[in-house]
């Protein structure tokens, strides 16, 4: 870390900085205090995290905040370092962000767009936080991402997976690491098709709410892409926690495959209420019947239990990536040790993600020389990067969205360890999930311009 | 001043000058001090603060007077907040024309659910009520925002202005946030004290704790935050008039004894039913400036908790009092937005000087009772409340007030608190 090279880069960010610093002595310190909300003192810098501490999604949002706080150790050159290791840029040496000290402040988003809106605004009000990050539910995302754009600060979006956080209601002061609805489909389908072939009736059951029906959307289009037909398509209310009545029609409906577009809690009372029907071990069309879980969690794998076994999903990550499916997807070891070692447990992908979004951040600003939004949004478009586990990276300019490959899990027969529910089934490239900015699914988006606010 | 007496003249006056000045009440704790943790005078929340008290104050028109325990009054804040946001989509930015629809939709939609639910009284209203909110909140979460069908609401992502709207009264030079007449509303103006440099630090720039190495207080006058805190005064205003009137004597006679009034040959149920719209009208006042303040509108806002949150808050104040429902407002307001802020890095500073094992255990013994478990403090708080001074933190301070001044005031007071402690109707 302390080895001091020349780079080109490096030579002309000092150069820039010194003969500006030479050119305008005087009206540095002025400027420093304006031009953009909440510009940083000379001591520290305030990141806010924003996650839900209460609600359904509490055990997601508890993982999100121990990688945050790893992820500010690491920056303050504290602890082993993690990704600062592996990460394709070096330029984070662990003397915070651009030689200040990263604070945090936390808050409780609840679940609820409005609780989360004024958990935010209160970081950027009263604590002067420069970027907010977090959350873990879409509805969430896009509200606070709004604000976010509208307040002139940079907003890095948590585990959020519907189409709509970077497609209809992207923002160009939003970003997002983690895959969405339609990566999620494009990457199953193919393996949908190996594994039970291009013959066969689907039914699914949807959680009534935008994310249910982007990824119902993204997923019947899919598979009926490669043959499959959608028998019906039935939406199931948010709040329901006994979906026998949703799923006692299922057989007799001439359908052979059971989508369950479900997420947390609602997913591990579907599946539960399935497996009870006697749904797998069931033949229909003279096929086996087949369940498909699109978006895959630990914490709902370990919910599930038993019948989680041999179900077929996808994953932004899992902590098991590099050990399987080797040296391309480097920087995940180093992040499940030092996770672990202050922790005890291997961290989730909703963790990863949030990690992996306050170092792009840090290395942003670092790059771009400058706190102010619009310069941070400059350095992130179109920026490529490696050595975050996921293998090589892209931030599309056109949708703030990142593209990297998507991974395809099946729930595990004999798990070893109760952090070992899932095995990696295979991990599809980046090419097979890439679509273009205007995709129907993710059309009538307008990223607008940055804001730097004030 | 305009038929009240000298009695609320002053309290009016009070709740004028606390208003007027809360920028300055809030913020008491020097803004780089470890205590600035508890300030509250940033723009955001001293907003809830006014917009929940309007909130409390048109409920407690319903619930303080006539007794009926509404528990639904989130779905007209929810239809107040839709109807403000979807002026600004189609109409402009401006929060003139938002604030007026939002009330006189909540106040059609509060005709036809109190003119259902009040054919019963006691609990089963309250369930009316609540079955009503429930099945907003079910239709603004996902039947009124699924794409595919038509698209009121936006669902869980929640109704929002996007730059293709057709905003026909959107004028070429006007801001595109929330204003009113081109004041913008998140315009805030911050006052430095204290410290060199002392005074207005600028309406664009906003200072930052740590900023500068010595101690100093900062200020935010907010746009927004006035136009609700005026807005507030006024409805305050009316609610004194209303509970002062005939019409309110009628509202208290339901309250104490609903089937002597229909005795004596009265109708309640005209009185009661415009209670009700007022009430509702209030809350979609609330809603309306909610989303003027913030152009995003969720379903959560309807949701049962919500409606139960407004309860509690005119409980905790004091429930048939005027000014108890704002303080109920803030105190709740409050804990929501400080205490829950607070997580254990933030208890470490603060025991700092303790030795080490020590500090640990302090930080161990207060980790349950703030950050996520602001539910926890709260909820102590209101049982020490509801046990000790069933008449709300407002007979908390008539009873510090009578220690103080070691008289009983008998007059009004007394029959205010009356009413209070009477059981709703039935």
């Amino acid at each position: 870390m302390s080895t001091s090279r020349f780079t080109r880069r490096g030579v002309l960010r000092t150069g820039a900085i010194a003969s500006a610093g030479l050119a305008l002595p005087t009206y540095l310190r002025a400027e420093a205090h304006t031009g953009f909300t909440n510009a940083p003192g000379d001591s520290e810098v305030v990141l806010g995290f924003n996650v839900p501490q209460t609600g359904p999604y509490a055990d997601e949002g508890a993982d999100e905040l121990r990688a945050f706080e790893l992820a500010v150790e690491h920056l303050n050159g504290e602890g082993d370092g993690g990704m600062l290791n592996t990460f394709s840029e070096k330029n984070l040496d662990g003397t915070g962000i651009l030689g200040r000290r990263v604070n945090f402040v936390t808050g409780d988003t609840q679940t609820k767009s409005d609780a989360a809106r004024a958990s935010a605004r209160s970081m950027i009000e009263k604590d002067g936080a420069i970027m907010i990050s977090g959350g873990s539910s879409s509805g969430v995302a896009v509200a606070v991402q709004g604000l976010c754009q509208e307040a002139g600060v940079i907003f890095m979006a948590g585990l959020t997976h519907s189409n709509d956080t970077t497609g209809k209601d992207r923002k160009a002061n939003g970003f997002r690491h983690f895959f969405n609805a339609y990566m999620s489909a494009a990457a199953l389908a193919p393996v949908l098709q190996n594994l039970y072939g291009t013959d066969r009736n689907a039914y699914h059951l949807t959680a009534d709410y935008n994310w249910g029906w982007t990824q119902q959307e993204s997923i019947a289009a899919a598979t009926e892409a490669m043959g499959w037909e959608t028998v019906n398509n039935v939406l199931t209310p948010l709040a329901e926690t006994d979906f026998s009545a949703y799923i006692a029609p299922v057989l007799s409906s001439g359908a052979d495959v059971l989508v369950l577009n479900h997420y947390g809690g609602n997913m591990v009372n579907s599946l539960t209420n399935a497996v009870q029907f006697g749904l797998r071990e069931a033949q229909a069309n003279g096929k086996k019947f087949e369940i498909v879980v699109p978006l895959y969690s630990e914490l709902m794998a370990r919910g599930a239990g038993q019948n989680i076994k041999g179900i077929p999903g996808s994953q932004n990550w899992d902590w098991k990536l590099e050990n399987e499916m080797g040296e391309r997807y480097v920087g995940t070891n180093a992040f499940v040790q030092s996770f672990g070692e202050k922790y005890g447990f291997p961290p989730s992908q909703a963790a990863h993600t949030c990690y992996v979004q306050t170092l792009l951040y840090a290395d942003a600003v670092t790059r771009a020389g400058s706190f102010n939004p619009c310069a941070v949004v400059e350095a992130l478009e179109g920026f490529e990067f490696d050595g975050m586990g996921n293998g090589p990276t892209l931030y599309r300019a056109g949708d703030h969205q990142c593209f990297k490959d998507v991974v395809v899990v099946r729930g595990k027969e004999n798990p070893e360890n109760e952090f070992d529910l899932v095995e990696i089934v295979e991990v599809t490239p980046t090419e097979q999930v890439t679509y273009e900015p205007d995709h129907p699914m993710f059309d009538g988006g307008d990223l607008g311009e940055c804001n730097p606010g004030a | 001043m305009r038929g009240l007496e000298r009695r609320d003249v002053m309290l009016l006056v009070i709740v004028a000058v606390m208003t007027l000045f809360a920028p300055i009440i809030l913020n008491p704790f020097p803004a780089n001090s470890a205590m600035a943790q508890f300030n509250a005078g940033y723009p955001d929340l001293m907003q809830r603060f006014v917009i929940f008290g309007i909130f409390a104050i048109g409920f407690n028109i319903l619930f303080g007077l006539t007794g009926y325990l509404s528990f639904g009054h989130a779905a007209f804040l929810g239809v107040g907040s839709y109807s403000a946001v979807w002026m600004f989509k189609l109409l402009g930015f401006n929060i003139i024309p938002a604030i007026l629809l939002s009330v006189v939709v909540a106040g059609l939609f509060s005709v036809v659910i109190g003119y259902i639910s009040l054919r019963r009284s006691g609990i089963y209203f309250s369930i009316l009520t609540l079955a009503f909110a429930q099945m907003s909140f079910a239709l603004a979460y996902s039947v009124l925002g699924n794409p595919a069908l038509i698209n009121l609401t936006n669902g869980e992502t929640g109704l929002q202005v996007y730059p293709s709207d057709p905003q026909v009264l959107h004028g070429a030079s006007a801001p595109n946030v929330t204003n009113l007449f081109g004041l913008e509303m998140r315009q805030t103006c911050e006052v430095k004290l204290g410290g060199t440099a002392s005074g207005l630090s600028g309406c664009d720039t906003h200072m930052l704790p740590g900023a500068f190495g010595e101690t100093f207080w900062a200020f935010d006058f907010n746009a927004g935050y006035y136009v609700c805190a005026v807005l507030m005064l006024i409805v305050f205003y009316l609610s004194i008039r209303i509970f002062r009137s005939p019409f309110g004597m009628m509202l208290r006679a339901v309250k104490s004894n609903q089937q002597r009034l229909n005795y004596t040959g009265l109708n309640p149920r005209p009185y009661t039913l415009a209670a009700f719209v007022i009430s509702g009208m209030y809350a979609g006042l609330a809603g309306g400036l909610m989303a003027s303040m913030d152009p995003l509108a969720g379903a959560e806002r309807m949701q049962w908790t919500a409606s139960g949150e407004v309860v509690l808050m005119t409980i905790l104040g004091g429930a048939g009092t005027l000014i108890g429902p704002v303080l109920g407002a803030g105190f709740i307001k409050y804990f929501e937005n400080i205490f829950s802020k607070i997580n254990d890095g933030v208890l470490h500073s603060w025991f700092a000087f303790m030795p080490e094992g020590l500090e640990n255990l302090f930080v161990t013994l207060l980790h349950p009772f703030v950050g996520k478990g602001w539910h926890l403090t709260l909820g102590i708080l209101f049982m020490l409340v509801v046990i000790f001074l069933p008449g709300g933190l407002v007979e908390g301070g008539q009873r510090i007030g009578r220690f103080a001044f070691r008289r009983r005031n008998r007059k009004g007071g007394e029959a205010e608190a009356e009413a209070a402690r009477k059981q709703p109707a039935e």
